[in-house]
């Protein structure tokens, strides 16, 4: 792959295309960094394919250099499985936002992520509609003023963290537009990840909900979210002061100081059960700090993988389709 | 083992018979109907068959909302339809008797189970009285045959619960039919040991229930003769006996073989259209790929998706599954990506009548979408020609790169009749390439004589590029905005499919090819009851004749000359004149509508209430 990976640069993945989004828009920097991993990953532009929906994010595609299906509202997952599973040589990367991915296209959202299917999927979640101007979302906050919800958002918000774990999903992690770094590095873990890498990334919105992750992104930002580390204890703050230990069933923060170093969690991102992932979805509310980075990573059987092998072991048992002999088969008679 | 001698009674020749087997939906009606089907097919007559079957699972057994039937047309001439109405009706039991006693001919005659006319199978059924001491409400001649306890007799060394042996009933009746008919139980036999290959002692006991009928049909002297219909002059060839959705996914394959492609099909269970995905999954040696889907939005998507990487690609449902998949056949208009959609149409709107056919959904499939979205329509006339219309459909989007409607409807797809199977090399070549030449290449390039975009898949070097749902500039497929290119690329998009009429058969006639009076025309599977209806006509002399559409968008090109030729224009179809209306849209030509909207398919006596007015 390294020799391979010196073949492409950035640009060999940029479209002709002029990026028509907002001046200072967070997708800036997620496409940068998606176009730079993938010149580091080194395949061919050919063969990799985007997905995406409808909305700011979802204008991704157009952006790419790569083959590319922008498709309708909330539909990119469902487009994506056809993609996939008819030829799962192709690498697969759906883009989009939390509109399309929690709201319109929430059901496919759960039932691609069931299937295990063997794609990367970015949601670039702005907890807002921009693209129609500044309604809330299923991610937006309770209280939240937008156009739609002038007296406050009265529904509690969704979170694609939590979500993705319910459906199973093998691969869940979170990133920023403002850590290029860190993107960067979790974008390579969700590709090479085998089966459905699904990859949150708290992006802002600089026309409709400018600073909504300011916490997590801006000076406050070491005191708000917690860098995981696979093998390395849930340790976080701008002293690296405070950490995450269990209390009964929660997650509790407590200062280094005051605890045994082995009360403080460590962070098992391989772990097959799912109780240290829920555990850790819990914490994107507000009083703990946001967890970022590789949240959950389990093999387990993709759709398109067993699909493949499915096809070959019945070909291997009843041999190679015949037309004719299809036609052919069943009660007959025949009339001379 | 007995052998069953029947010539003891003279055999009386017959031209056609209809035959409705009607019992509790558990009683395996389909079964029976489908087996005196296959043998009367294998002696050599022709064959139409309806099931008619209840929405639910399993209603309340012994109601009449829990009625199952089945219907067979067979003869010695061509059969065009199931049957108006019964010369025989079976009746398992009273609410079988009460559902469908109105239809029998008033020179039918009924079989009933007499074990199955208890005080409260009556009182389940509704009747106040018991219907079989009732005279004026028999009205037919009855033959009441103690069934179930000469089932329950015939099986009595056989170490079964009583309750399964109870089940073998239906294959008594059988037997009593097959005797009835001269028709040989040999066929059914083979059956039952092939299916019960695992379980002979079930082969046998049903083996056995079915000879005994037979044999209590020959010794009851209860019926005053035998009767033959003799073969129907069927055309020399192999023949079996397919369903409308079993020959559509038969079709769809033949399809993709002869394109060279690999099959798609991404669905969501749907009545009555899901047997076509149950079908096709059995096909996956040939590398076809169905995905079941979360919802019938995703499973058009899918399709696309597949499309989109180079499948030949299907989706199937009924109405209210296009009504969900509409904003996605707008992507695939606007895309130019080949696939097939299949509605198999039951009576609507919304809900509707699940399990009953109509055919209100072709003004849906050529308006129901947002924008200015063309999208060529293909029906099926008869369960058989499924199969013939499958292999269009796909002709037609693969070749012109669109989306294909294909209507059939719940009469077609669960109807059946005998297949001639045709050679492979007899059916058209549906060749079909992706392009792989980079040079020149533009996303929206199309082939100047039938504007089909190029069809180009991802993982082909040198051509990556984007498509979707946004309007694209006609040169570099580039989003545009452009007024004058919108108009363009609309206009482009309607003239494609507006030029497929250069490329599919002209409008045909039966009857009088230089005109006359009158010219009935229609669409789908109203077919055989037309052509019935016009046949009996022109024996009397009448100046009616036919023409039947499998093509509804565009029309053939000849279809305002045919019009013409006739002083009147009946359009019959199962809606409130939807062909009618495009019709008009269309020619504006003057023609009158006769429609029925019962969830049921036309009569000839329906048909014959308007034309009769019109001679």
């Amino acid at each position: 792959m390294n020799t391979q990976a010196k073949k492409y640069t950035k640009k060999d993945f940029v479209s002709n295309q002029e990026v028509k989004w907002c001046s200072g828009c967070g997708d800036f920097s997620i496409l940068s960094q998606t176009q730079k991993v993938l010149s580091e990953i080194g395949r061919p532009p050919e063969e990799i394919t985007f997905v995406s929906g409808i909305g700011c994010s979802s204008r991704f595609t157009y952006y790419m250099d790569t083959y590319g299906f922008h498709t309708i509202h909330g539909r990119a997952l469902a487009v994506a499985t056809g993609v996939k599973t008819q030829n799962p040589d192709l690498s697969v990367w759906v883009a989009f936002g939390d509109g399309d991915g929690m709201s319109i296209g929430g059901n496919h959202f759960i039932h691609t992520i069931r299937r295990n299917l063997d794609i990367v999927c970015i949601m670039m979640d702005n907890r807002i509609y921009g693209l129609t101007k500044g309604q809330y979302s299923p991610t937006s906050l309770r209280d939240q003023i937008t156009k739609t919800s002038p007296f406050g958002k009265l529904e509690a918000p969704m979170d694609p963290v939590a979500m993705a774990l319910s459906s199973g999903a093998t691969f869940v992690a979170r990133s920023t537009d403002r850590n290029p770094k860190h993107l960067n590095e979790v974008l390579h873990k969700a590709y090479q990840h085998k089966g459905f890498s699904f990859v949150h990334v708290l992006q802002n919105c600089v026309i409709f909900n400018d600073g909504c992750h300011e916490p997590y992104v801006g000076k406050e930002k070491a005191d708000n979210t917690l860098m995981l580390k696979d093998g390395q204890p849930m340790i976080f703050g701008k002293e690296n002061d405070k950490a995450i230990v269990r209390d009964g069933f929660d997650p509790k923060v407590v200062n280094v100081a005051d605890v045994d170093a082995s009360e403080i969690l460590v962070h098992d991102e391989n772990s097959s059960s799912q109780g240290q992932s829920y555990f850790l979805a819990q914490m994107s509310e507000g009083k703990f700090p946001m967890p970022m980075g590789v949240i959950r990573q389990v093999e387990e059987p993709t759709y398109d993988g067993a699909y493949t092998e499915q096809i070959a072991e019945i070909t291997a048992k009843q041999g190679q389709g015949d037309l004719q002999e299809l036609l052919d088969s069943g009660d007959t008679w025949t009339v001379e | 083992m007995n052998q069953v001698n029947s010539n003891t009674l003279e055999l009386q020749e017959l031209g056609q018979v209809v035959i409705r087997f009607a019992g509790d939906s558990g009683d395996g009606m389909q079964l029976t109907g489908n087996q005196f089907t296959r043998t009367a097919a294998q002696s050599g007559n022709d064959v139409m068959t309806l099931p008619d079957f209840p929405s639910e699972i399993r209603a309340p057994a012994g109601t009449v909302s829990g009625v199952s039937g089945f219907q067979i047309q067979f003869g010695n001439k061509v059969v065009n339809t199931p049957g108006d109405y019964p010369d025989v009706l079976i009746a398992m039991n009273p609410a079988a008797l009460k559902v469908n006693i109105k239809d029998v001919k008033r020179d039918g005659f009924i079989l009933l189970d007499r074990d199955a006319f208890t005080e409260k199978n009556i009182q389940k059924a509704g009747y106040t009285v018991d219907p079989l001491s009732d005279e004026a409400l028999l009205n037919r001649m009855t033959y009441q045959a103690p069934i179930t306890s000469q089932t329950l007799r015939a099986l009595e060394g056989f170490d079964m619960p009583k309750k399964a042996k109870e089940r073998c009933k239906n294959f008594f009746t059988l037997g009593i039919l097959f005797w009835i008919y001269d028709q040989p139980s040999i066929h059914t036999e083979e059956w039952l040991k092939k299916k019960f290959a695992k379980k002979p002692s079930i082969a046998e006991a049903n083996i056995k229930t079915l000879k005994e009928g037979m044999i209590y049909a020959q010794n009851a002297s209860m019926f005053q003769a035998q009767f033959k219909v003799p073969q129907a002059p069927v055309k020399k060839g192999t023949y079996k006996s397919l369903t409308g959705n079993q020959a559509t996914a038969l079709g769809l394959i033949a399809a993709s073989e002869r394109a060279g492609l690999k099959m798609f099909l991404g669905s969501y269970p749907i009545t009555p259209a899901t047997d076509i995905l149950h079908e096709i999954v059995k096909y996956k040696r040939f590398g076809v790929k169905t995905v079941q889907c979360e919802d019938e939005i995703a499973g058009i998507c899918a399709t696309l998706g597949g499309a989109y990487a180079g499948a030949f690609a299907v989706t199937t449902t009924s109405g209210p599954g296009v009504a969900l998949k509409s904003e996605a056949l707008g992507l695939a208009v606007i895309t130019e990506l080949p696939m097939v959609i299949v509605n198999v149409q039951r009576g609507g709107p919304s809900t509707g009548l699940p399990t009953k056919t109509e055919q209100a959904d072709l003004l849906q499939a050529m308006y129901g979408r947002n924008g200015e979205a063309p999208i060529p329509i293909v029906a099926a006339k008869s369960p058989s020609d499924c199969f013939d219309q499958a292999i269009e459909a796909s002709r037609l989007a693969l070749k012109y790169m669109t989306p294909v409607f294909l209507l059939t409807d719940g009469y077609l797809g669960n109807g059946s009749e005998a297949f001639k199977i045709p050679r492979v090399e007899d059916l058209p070549d549906l060749t079909t390439t992706h392009r792989t030449d980079p040079e020149n290449f533009k996303s929206y390039s199309r082939d100047p004589k039938t504007l089909a975009r190029d069809w180009v898949k991802p993982g082909t070097p040198g051509m990556a590029h984007r498509i979707g749902s946004l309007e694209k500039d006609r040169e570099t497929g580039c989003v545009s905005h452009d007024p004058e290119n919108h108009n363009y690329m609309v206009r482009t998009r309607q003239a494609k499919v507006d030029g497929i009429a250069n490329d599919i058969p002209e409008l045909e006639i039966y009857g009088d090819q230089e005109g006359g009076d009158i010219l009935i025309m229609g669409w789908g599977s109203t077919f055989g009851a037309i052509r019935n209806s016009v046949d009996k006509y022109r024996v009397e002399g009448k100046s009616v004749s036919q023409a039947h559409f499998t093509h509804l968008c565009p029309f053939p090109k000849n279809t305002l000359e045919v019009m013409k030729k006739f002083k009147t224009v009946v359009i019959a179809e199962m809606n409130l004149g939807q062909l009618h209306k495009m019709i008009q849209a269309t020619y504006a030509h003057k023609a009158i509508a006769l429609t029925k909207i019962q969830g049921k398919p036309f009569t000839e006596a329906e048909i014959a209430v308007v034309v009769d007015e019109l001679l």
